[in-house]
């Protein structure tokens, strides 16, 4: 089971539950969420309609042909995101926790650094900033490069 | 040649997307800038730090050495910043 999706309403979690009914003994999954600081009000997440799924997809392959997984889940969200509403979801079933870890922390690590997504902050004075890329973010994926 | 921009270039620039005739000696990605930088003093801004920008060709991510041959959309667009 592959399940990707982008879209601009809330995720929908009960993804994370069909990962628990495969049969295998791990589920791992991560959720960002849209942070409450610097008097950030909301977030914008604007994305290239025209390559992102396939982006998500070649992720998800990359990460079944790693390790033995029996499903995967990335959810994405973008547009216009509340503070404490989750921005992404991602989560992995498999046979035993490791593997289960290992390939949610490589999707969401290259997901940072390989997907076209780009994040603007709203501020509650008005003012928008485009956030910039971390160097730490490029750090970690470069590790499942290797 | 469809050339499409995102984030902040496609603020910069003040445009989302452009459909151009290309010159035959633009050859690479990078030479697609030079060509836009000299158009007018926004693309010049928009490109100035080019450490600061990535690109697509046809929906892969390439480097500004790419070679636009053959090509159909080209992206151009800050590091990416999702998840």
């Amino acid at each position: 089971m592959i399940r990707i999706e982008i879209g601009e309403t809330p995720l929908d979690r009960s993804a994370l539950d069909e990962l628990g009914s495969l049969g295998g003994g791990a589920v791992a999954s991560f959720t960002g969420i849209a942070r409450e600081d610097d008097g950030i009000s909301a977030i914008e997440l604007e994305h290239y309609p025209a390559m992102t799924q396939a982006s998500l997809a070649s992720l998800a392959n990359e990460a079944q042909e790693r390790w033995p997984l029996l499903g995967l889940v990335i959810l994405h969200r973008v547009g216009r995101i509340p503070v404490g509403e989750a921005i992404v979801v991602i989560g992995t079933a498999s046979a035993r926790r490791g593997t289960a870890l290992e390939a949610c922390a490589f999707l969401i690590d290259r997901l940072k650094t390989d997907a076209p997504f780009w994040k603007k902050e709203y501020r509650a004075d008005g003012s928008a900033v485009w956030v910039e890329a971390k160097a730490s973010d490029e750090e970690q994926a470069t590790r499942w490069r290797q | 040649m469809r050339i499409v921009y995102f984030a902040s270039v496609r603020e910069n620039i003040g445009i989302d997307a452009e459909d151009r005739d290309l010159p035959e000696e633009i050859a690479s990605i990078s030479d697609l800038l030079d060509w836009l930088a000299k158009q007018s003093e926004q693309y010049a801004a928009a490109f100035t730090d080019r450490s600061r920008l990535r690109f697509a060709i046809d929906h892969n991510m390439v480097t500004d050495e790419a070679l636009l041959s053959g090509a159909t959309e080209i992206a151009v667009f800050p590091p990416v910043t999702g998840g």
